[in-house]
């Protein structure tokens, strides 16, 4: 709770910041913010509280998932420097914008009401579509804020739809209130309260580009600036996967009969649509959009298996998918914008061939990234396969798994190619003076993902 | 702590590596290569047969899961860590020859995959041996991906993927082994094979992990990217590939499929006997044929592996006896013949047999070398190929004569492509590419004299590894008394 109103206020202050001369404090003001509402969200561990009559609820496993978010948030600031000589770029607003979404991120991931849900994911929603329509002068950027504003406007109704229907059948937003709900009519469940429960599915699924509701992803992560793909597919994703499992695991925890079935037939779809298409992709960026919706497809794995196993296993995935994916966009960044072609960035997978040679660090970090995606042991991406596979094989799903694998092998060919161009190919690229501060933050993710994949115990079992 | 030292050792060697720079380098890995086979050598002396797994030690790695870092050594492990410790060695001495670019990543990842080879060899925990299993492979991609020749990178590629999609379905039946496991669960090789599985269940896990297994050796149908990625690799990386990474595969199937899966093995053994004597006769015919020697070799190596894999499935002392025993005898002629086809090469500038010929006017060290190497390889009594081959075949004659008699063809066909190589490119007139062909050097005699010496060894006295490993077949055997 008060890491919410901390960054409430701390992105009123970042708006204030902008009206400075120098553009050299924004950066170190907003990494402090967020650092300081990542401290005091972990001194919420081991004390779990509700607040606003029980609107929203912090345990251990929200104050994790919080972490998570804080930490990719921190990880991803820096990674802005280059906007700080831009003229054209609004800082300020940037960070003021990040801040308040991470509001919203944080309500998802708490919620005990429905209402909290629709307002958590509105905030984060509604910030998402300035920013990737924030490099104004980009025709494509242009085009996927408004692509993703229709279709995000599109999928809240839905889910408001949805959570009214669900107020219909059984009177109450709140989340106990609808499990007490089932478990108080195992037999005379109103047929409202199914649809509802689709349509508040479906809301979320968006939100994480779930197949058949993913088509929006690509357009939208390929024209946004990176920076700000990165902070989606890191934060909404961690968010978006926080609040449908709150949602499937407490509310409609009883009728796993009837959601189950159609989640599992969604993660097939998700895995196949996510790794079969990113196989044509020309574009590292493009590539890792549906790099993405392929992640969602095996965290739902671990929603479908839904035992004991399945939360840690999606808290430990979203680390490991966050660390991983926040390299993947800090060397992109770098890279494309050294092969710039007409002063835009040029995001081709042809920009890292030969990397190796003149950047062997930056081709390190981004090989170490490419393994983690790819689930290859001494990463921390293998452990967060392997902990959704064995929840999954715990509950006999076999054929499930079956799929998964054979996508996994699929993936490996995707992610390689760009490992490939680095090292195999001859290329042109210059070496790249890399800030400090980016370096650090490429450093931390890179030897994070290294270590949890030599030990996951850290991360695994503290929940 | 004597396996610790053995699986840390390479990887701290290897990390120092890469903070040196220059030519020091080689020589830094060879030193640390052979410190390596110190300990091993320590290990041996300290090694009793018939006590089973020991120089154990066990951590616990993902706690709240039951998953251990749990290492040991039997008699076949133990046999193997020889193996890789004597020849990664001599493999860092075969490379003082060249000058492969970027040297300190180049002997790092050679030693990075003898620390994972031998985590694989020593693993007592499922999950740790999958680990150790893929971490192998990502040393050895970029050593062939990087290093290799021309077509390297769709060849490695193709390599790397089909590896890593048969070890998918492995981790998948590990995974389910661990859930049957009572309690808590463990991933512990004893809570595994103490586990009784319905036949439904343990022929589905057969096919996961045999499939595993089965690309990394390879047997037939599964050896496609083979040939190609043993030519396009740079030497080193192909002896690596043929020498060690192919001995996963086996030693996979007698630890981690025969005893896990009883039933299953009896009941589709036969079925992988049936590929892998396929494999067996289908490689040899294509090696006759073979003009670059690189590929033959591959060729060989692809039917000689058939033999041990057709062995192991017997389910008889001599076979299984014949094939842990061949492991060793085949990693030393193959690296032998990989190492004298890449002196051949680098001096001739050609493999193709139809451009080579009369090396041996000049060269008689290199030749004789050449010459005992290949032999063992086509299984000459008094060489080690001898008593490999003649134990399987022993081995897959109690198990049914006519298979035997058909695998038997692999020693007919291996002196047929083997002698028709050595024809070809050593005996007849000079050509002009052969002409200032100069003999070993120091350090070329330095990695064969050891191997031949080795041919014998094992030629003529086997039983100093054979008593090794004889109480760990013997233990692996019980589980199939039963049936």
């Amino acid at each position: 709770m008060l890491s919410i109103i901390l960054l409430s206020i701390f992105g009123i202050v970042c708006l204030f910041l902008g009206f400075l001369k120098s553009k050299q404090v924004l950066l170190p003001a907003a990494m402090l913010f967020v650092a300081t509402a990542f401290v005091v969200n972990a001194l919420d561990w081991n004390r779990p509280v509700s607040y606003l009559n029980n609107m929203m609820a912090i345990n251990n496993v929200s104050v994790a998932f919080i972490g998570i978010i804080l930490l990719s948030a921190l990880l991803i600031l820096p990674l802005t420097q280059r906007y700080i000589n831009d003229a054209r770029a609004q800082l300020a607003e940037y960070y003021a914008i990040l801040i308040f979404s991470l509001v919203g991120a944080i309500m998802m991931v708490s919620y005990e009401n429905l209402i909290m849900l629709f307002i958590g994911l509105e905030i984060l929603s509604v910030s998402m579509y300035v920013l990737t329509g924030s490099d104004k002068r980009n025709l494509k950027s242009n085009e996927a804020a408004l692509k993703y504003f229709l279709m995000g406007a599109f999928a809240t109704g839905i889910l408001l739809f949805g959570i009214a229907l669900l107020y219909g059948a059984t009177g109450t937003f709140t989340v106990s209130g609808i499990s007490n709900y089932v478990a108080n009519n195992p037999t005379g469940i109103s047929p409202l309260f199914h649809l509802g429960l689709l349509l508040v599915l479906i809301g979320i699924l968006f939100k994480v580009s779930a197949a058949p509701f993913h088509f929006w992803t690509p357009d939208v992560y390929d024209g946004a600036p990176s920076i700000f793909t990165a902070f989606m597919s890191t934060v909404v994703k961690t968010a978006g996967f926080a609040a449908l499992y709150h949602l499937l695991g407490v509310a409609f925890t009883g009728v796993y009969t009837f959601w189950g079935m159609t989640v599992a037939v969604i993660t097939v779809m998700t895995l196949a649509a996510g790794n079969l298409t990113a196989v044509y992709q020309q574009s590292f960026k493009r590539m890792l959009a549906y790099s993405s919706i392929s992640h969602a497809g095996y965290l739902l794995i671990a929603v479908v298996a839904f035992n004991a196993q399945s939360q840690e296993a999606i808290l430990f995935y979203s680390l490991a998918y966050s660390l991983a994916t926040v390299t993947a966009f800090g060397v992109l960044i770098l890279v494309a914008d050294q092969n710039a072609i007409d002063g835009r960035p040029n995001e081709d997978y042809g920009a890292f061939n030969g990397l190796a040679k003149s950047n062997p660090f930056l081709a390190f970090a981004l090989t170490v990234s490419m393994c983690s995606l790819a689930g290859i042991p001494l990463t921390s991406g293998f452990f967060g396969k392997f902990f959704i596979f064995i929840s999954a094989i715990e509950q006999h799903m076999v054929w499930l798994l079956v799929i998964a694998v054979l996508m996994s092998a699929v993936g490996i060919y995707y992610y390689f190619r760009v490992v490939i161009a680095m090292y195999m190919r001859e290329g042109s690229t210059q070496t790249i003076t890399i800030a400090p501060l980016y370096r650090l933050i490429l450093i931390i993710t890179t030897i994070l993902t290294l270590l949890l994949g030599v030990a996951p115990g850290i991360i695994k079992g503290m929940v | 702590m004597l396996t610790l030292t053995l699986i840390g050792l390479p990887f701290v060697a290897a990390l120092l590596l890469l903070l040196v720079k220059g030519d020091g380098v080689k020589n830094i890995a060879f030193v640390a290569a052979l410190a390596e086979f110190v300990v091993a050598m320590v290990a041996v002396s300290q090694f009793s047969p018939e006590a089973g797994a020991q120089f154990a030690a066990n951590y616990p790695w993902i706690a709240s899961a039951g998953i251990n870092f749990s290492v040991a050594m039997d008699g076949i492990s133990l046999l193997l860590v020889i193996l890789t410790t004597l020849l990664v060695p001599l493999i860092v001495l075969a490379t003082f020859g060249h000058n492969y670019r970027n040297p300190s990543a180049f002997y790092a990842l050679i030693l990075f995959m003898e620390s994972a080879l031998i985590g694989v060899f020593t693993a007592q925990d499922a999950f740790l041996f999958y680990f150790f299993w893929e971490a192998a492979l990502i040393p050895i991609y970029f050593l062939a991906g990087i290093w290799g020749g021309k077509d390297r990178i769709r060849i490695t590629f193709k390599f790397f993927v089909y590896t890593i999609f048969g070890s998918l379905f492995m981790l998948l039946a590990l995974s389910y082994l661990y859930f049957q496991t009572p309690g808590t669960h463990s991933a512990d090789i004893k809570a595994i094979y103490d586990l009784t599985l319905d036949a439904n269940e343990q022929s589905l896990l057969f096919w996961a992990l045999f499939i595993a297994f089965a690309v990394k050796m390879p047997v037939f149908p599964f050896h496609t990217w083979q040939p190609d990625t043993y030519t396009e690799a740079p030497a080193p990386a192909t002896m690596l590939l043929s020498g060690i990474m192919l001995k996963m595969g086996i030693y996979g199937l007698i630890r981690w499929l025969m005893p896990v899966v009883p039933a299953g093995v009896a009941e589709w053994g036969p079925t992988a006997i049936v590929l892998s004597i396929i494999g067996i006769i289908y490689g040899s015919v294509i090696a006759v044929r073979q003009n670059d020697m690189k590929r033959l070799i591959a060729y060989s190596s692809f039917a000689h592996v058939g033999l041990m894999s057709a062995g192991v499935f017997s389910l008889t002392t001599n076979g299984l006896q014949g094939a842990v025993i061949q492991m060793l005898a085949h990693g030393i002629n193959v690296v032998g013949m990989f190492f004298v086809i890449d002196i051949i090469a680098s001096r001739t500038k050609t493999r193709d047999l139809e451009r080579l010929g009369g090396i041996t006017q000049t060269t008689p060290a290199l030749s004789v070398c050449f010459l005992i190497l290949l032999l063992g390889s086509v299984a000459l009594p008094l060489t080690n190929g001898f008593v490999g081959e003649f134990l399987l075949l022993s081995g897959l004659f109690e198990y049914n004569p006519w298979y035997s008699a058909v695998a038997g063809l692999t020693i007919i066909l291996g002196a047929v492509y083997m002698l028709r190589m050595f024809q070809k490119a050593m005996l007849g007139d000079k050509v002009e590419a052969a002409e200032p062909f100069t003999d070993l050097t120091f350090s070329e005699k330095a990695v064969l004299f050891p191997l031949v010496l080795m041919v014998f060894w094992i030629g003529l006295y086997p039983n100093t590894f054979l008593h090794m490993t004889g109480p760990a077949v013997a233990d692996i055997l019980t589980k199939f008394k039963s049936l």
